[in-house]
């Protein structure tokens, strides 16, 4: 009986499909109850399954399906108002179909679901409706369609039976559609319908077993023809659509697709090895013909690919059922919006990305949109939206989940992440609200139940986060306090085979993923000498204007360069919206490389997405962006980081309005004060510096002065044996502080300055100031640092320092 | 077989692929070798555990190598000398180990195995389950999965 087997594993698949649509159907339906389109769907629906079980004897299966068949077609026929009650049970028996099918699919039979109950439930949510309940009746086949005809049972009958006959002489289709469809318009003017119904009727039923045999002979087409009959008694044009696309694809077992990919990832391989080796060649039939391949291979590649793209939708289809369930379980009014469901991507990641994307649904409906009466009184409409939207944007599709529900308040985040002991008190205080969010995505976050106090957004965002760093993939989180969230995944098209730049480092040879590449910088030895410079000890190089931090991936790797003629070769690097040059010691090739994944030794190192075979047979490893960004550029701890981070936003939108003092310190660094703190520019004989336990004090109109030797405070190597002190004196809140620097520079402007925020200890970032990159001072931690009291202590009288404006000071500071 | 089997390490009669490494002759289960190759070319892995020697390309699939006198903590090779590389087949996944050179597939018993002696100490210790007395020989007995999981 493999005939009968693979007829049973069609149903399966179409049926499976079915409910999907079902499902979205269903809650579609909800939303707008009158849609006549969505009912005949859902009824199309479940006739199909409903007829193919009945052939298969999967009694139980079709006694759940006609059950609601019956609702549904009352409910198409105006004759039962769909209730939230009702569309509940209809969900219930698409739930226990999905049961009995997941039985059969396991055991080949329908196991012990059990179907009374809902059974009992959806015949109970009909009660109230009027009239003749055709449910009570068993096998409908059995009953004389046009005997008695209570108005309603003919038209169900009407569009059962053509479909049979369909089934059993396909070439009387069209003669038999016509009636049917008759009948069915005739729904408003019921007595017309009885009389085409019996033409055909007793063809069918009088030779029941007749059917199973046809359907022997035409496995593969009652289950179409259900909905083509079915579909001409509701809307043919859908009806067309559906046989269409049927028609014009096959099904293919995903594993063999996987092979296939397998095998297009090796012929890559080979065509790059020979193309390489041809290359060398003079034999012109040779060239052409690996030419040929070349074109071939990647024509094969790119088809192959495309064959295991699917559009997102293929996960979305899922999450109304999702969202409606978890919004009415929360008690909140939810609806969703989708954009951009036909935008495709690999069904690999497309599986990856399927939990982590339903966590993040839920995890909006659950926490982030707020219940009605809450909504209502901020403002808001009772009815939270939840969006989904998806495109393709430089090569990665980008899946943003946003709600319009209270956002994260990251004063409770931080909180939490304090009281969790994953960040200190001080370390918050520095950091940004976008920095706190972040934290949600720790692995700290998600362990406790209490989590859910702040939020509840941190419940398994670790897990969503590695997942789709998994995949290669980044999230981010945005949130306004009161107007939602928005969370973004960014996912690559696709996984085995990539664009990438081979370079070479320290003798061997790395793959650098293209996608993250902007581009290259090759410098030689006289410009490199003169174009990087040093900030706070941090190599950056000035690429157009902009500073960018260099990253040399010797050091990362902790190898040693075989390049000593002063080459510098920098691969300009995106990742996470942060820029860094990455200096390897040659760049070799752009070639598509195969990704294959490497052993739990090394992934273990974090360093290495995978490894790849290049053209020559030798292994590359091929390098992590993302996670060589995180480690290059926060290697230093990371409070300073964040300290800093927070502090040069500030900083930076301040030094755009304000005039700048540079001052050099020693070692040939110059940093730049923001000129309105400064009060006035002296000079003190060094032999006027007292001290006051281990620090340092001078005496100055009046009052004592704390001294910050700047040389000392940043760890440059200033002059020490001077017999005056260039002295710039800070006043704030009544105190004063004298900051000793080597020498007075100039005032500039801080607006045309080109910021980075590379730096160092006590530096807010740096600027190119009076065309040399200069160090924007941490005014605040340079003067902490000589008077830890200076920002909290009740105001001391500051005798006679008066402070001035700063055009004042501009003219005459520079007399003192 | 006695009711204390599961403190001891595991006895069982049956085949090894025996090779050797700083002089001394070890075993590892045969179902687990898939092949026996010649000195390869290694790419190394830069901030690797120490005893990742690499990877090697087989057969256009990318393979960990694990250098086993460094796992077993003993002396590196001595130039000139090339590895053999033993590829074994664990959970699905294919994993290298570097060692001297290949011996025989020995017949092995149970009757003959032994604890590992109280004073073997170090890394060797966790990755050799046990001696079998061989005639004029003792035959350690790795546990791969332990030897691979650098």
């Amino acid at each position: 009986m493999d005939g009968l087997d693979d007829i049973v594993e069609e149903f399966l698949v179409e049926s499976h499909e079915n409910l999907d649509q079902l499902d979205s159907d269903l809650v579609a339906l909800e939303q707008d109850p009158n849609s006549r389109e969505r009912l005949s769907s859902i009824f199309r629906t479940i006739h199909t399954i409903k007829g193919t079980s009945g052939f298969l004897a999967f009694n139980r299966l079709e006694e759940v399906t006609h059950v609601g068949e019956n609702m549904l077609s009352r409910l198409r026929d105006g004759e039962l108002a769909l209730t939230p009650a009702r569309t509940s049970v209809l969900l219930q028996m698409v739930d226990t179909v999905r049961s009995l099918l997941t039985s059969i699919e396991a055991s080949g039979g329908e196991g012990p679901v059990d179907v009374s109950a809902v059974v009992a439930a959806i015949t109970a949510a009909m009660e109230d409706a009027p009239a003749a309940a055709p449910a009570a009746v068993p096998t409908p086949r059995t009953e004389a369609a046009p005997a008695k005809a209570p108005a309603k049972a003919p038209a169900k009958v009407a569009a059962k039976v053509p479909a049979k006959v369909a089934a059993k002489a396909p070439a009387k289709v069209a003669a038999k559609k016509a009636p049917a469809k008759k009948a069915a318009a005739a729904t408003t003017r019921r007595a017309a319908a009885p009389a085409p119904v019996a033409e055909h009727a007793p063809v069918p039923e009088g030779q029941p077993e007749d059917t199973s045999a046809v359907l022997e002979e035409t496995s593969r087409e009652p289950a179409l023809d259900h909905p083509e009959g079915e579909s001409a008694t509701a809307d043919g044009a859908g009806g067309h659509a559906r046989r269409a696309v049927a028609d014009s694809t096959i099904r293919v077992d995903v594993d063999l697709l996987d092979e296939l990919m397998l095998l297009v990832g090796e012929l890559v391989l080979t065509r790059n090895q020979i193309v390489q080796n041809v290359a060398r060649s003079t034999d012109t039939d040779l060239i052409r013909a690996s030419q040929r391949l070349n074109l071939i291979a990647s024509e094969l590649q790119e088809g192959v690919m495309k064959t295991r793209m699917q559009p997102i939708d293929h996960i979305w289809s899922k999450l109304p059922r999702v969202v409606r369930d978890l919004g009415l379980q929360c008690g909140k009014s939810v609806r969703l919006e989708m954009e951009g469901r036909e935008t495709e991507l690999d069904k690999t990641l497309l599986e990856a990305v399927k939990d982590p994307l339903t966590h993040l649904v839920r995890n909006s409906v659950d926490h982030g949109i707020e219940a009605p009466e809450v909504r209502t009184a901020a403002g808001k409409l009772a009815e939270g939206v939840l969006t989904l939207r998806a495109k393709h944007e430089s090569g990665q599709v980008v899946v943003e989940v946003a709600d319009d529900g209270a956002g994260i308040d990251p004063a409770r985040v931080g909180a939490k992440a304090v009281e969790r002991g994953l960040i200190t008190a001080a370390q918050l205080e520095r950091m940004g609200p976008q920095d706190i969010l972040q934290m949600i995505f720790l692995p700290g976050f998600s362990t406790a139940a209490a989590v859910t106090n702040v939020s509840g957004r941190g419940v398994g965002m670790d897990v969503v986060k590695t997942n789709i760093e998994a995949i290669g993939g980044t999230i981010e989180v945005e949130s306004d306090a009161g107007l939602g969230t928005v969370c973004r995944l960014r996912i690559p098209l696709t996984l085995a085979i990539v664009p990438a730049l081979t370079v070479e480092c320290a003798g061997d040879r790395y793959a650098i993923p293209q996608i993250s590449l902007q581009e290259l910088v090759s410098l030689d030895a006289e410009k490199a000498a003169n174009a990087v410079e040093e900030v706070g000890g941090a190599p950056v190089y000035r690429l157009r204007g902009e500073l960018l931090p260099l990253v040399r991936l010797t050091d990362v790797l902790g190898l040693t360069s075989e390049r000593h003629d002063g080459h510098v070769v920098i691969a300009v690097l995106r990742s996470e919206g942060r820029r860094f040059g990455l200096v390897v010691d040659r760049v070799i090739n752009t070639e598509e490389i195969v990704v294959k994944a490497v052993g739990g030794q090394l992934k273990a190192i974090g360093l290495y997405s995978g490894a790849t075979v290049l053209g020559d047979g030798t292994v590359a490893l091929i390098l992590d962006v993302q996670a060589l960004a995180r480690r290059a550029l926060r290697t230093e701890t990371t409070d300073r980081q964040e300290a800093r981070e927070a502090a040069a936003h500030h900083a930076a939108a301040e030094a755009d309005r304000q005039r700048m003092l540079l001052a050099a310190i020693g070692g040939g660094r110059r940093v730049a004060i923001p000129l309105d703190t400064v009060t006035r520019l002296e000079q003190v004989r060094t032999e006027a510096v007292e001290r006051v336990g281990n620090r340092e004090v001078v005496q100055y109109r009046g009052a004592i002065l704390p001294i910050v030797r700047l040389d000392r405070h940043l760890g440059a190597y200033g002059e020490t044996d001077r017999e005056v002190l260039e002295v710039i004196v800070y006043a704030d809140h009544g105190r004063s502080v004298a900051i000793v620097v080597e020498e007075i520079l100039d005032i500039v402007d801080g607006e045309a300055a080109v910021r980075s925020d590379i730096d160092d200890l006590g530096l807010l970032g740096s600027a190119v100031l009076g065309d040399k990159v200069t160090e924007l001072l941490d005014v605040r931690a340079a003067i902490l640092a000589a008077d830890p009291a200076f920002y909290n202590a009740p105001p001391a009288p500051a005798a006679g320092v008066a402070p001035l404006t700063s055009d004042g000071v501009a003219t005459s500071l520079l007399e003192v | 077989m006695t009711a204390s089997i599961d403190t001891k390490p595991r006895a069982a009669s049956g085949q090894l692929a025996t090779f050797r490494l700083d002089g001394d002759l070890y075993g590892i289960e045969v179902e687990h070798v898939q092949e026996v190759l010649r000195s390869q070319q290694l790419t190394r892995v830069p901030l690797a555990p120490s005893a990742v020697a690499g990877l090697i390309n087989l057969r256009g699939q990318v393979v960990t190598a694990i250098e086993l006198r460094e796992r077993l903590g003993r002396p590196a090779r001595p130039e000139g000398t090339d590895a053999v590389v033993i590829v074994v087949r664990l959970d699905g996944e294919a994993v290298s180990l570097l060692v001297d050179s290949i011996a025989d597939v020995v017949d092995v018993d149970a009757s003959d195995f032994e604890a590992p002696p109280d004073t073997l100490e170090g890394q060797a210790r966790d990755l050799i389950r046990g001696a079998y007395k061989l005639d004029g020989q003792l035959l350690l007995a790795l546990d791969v999965e332990k030897a691979v999981s650098a």
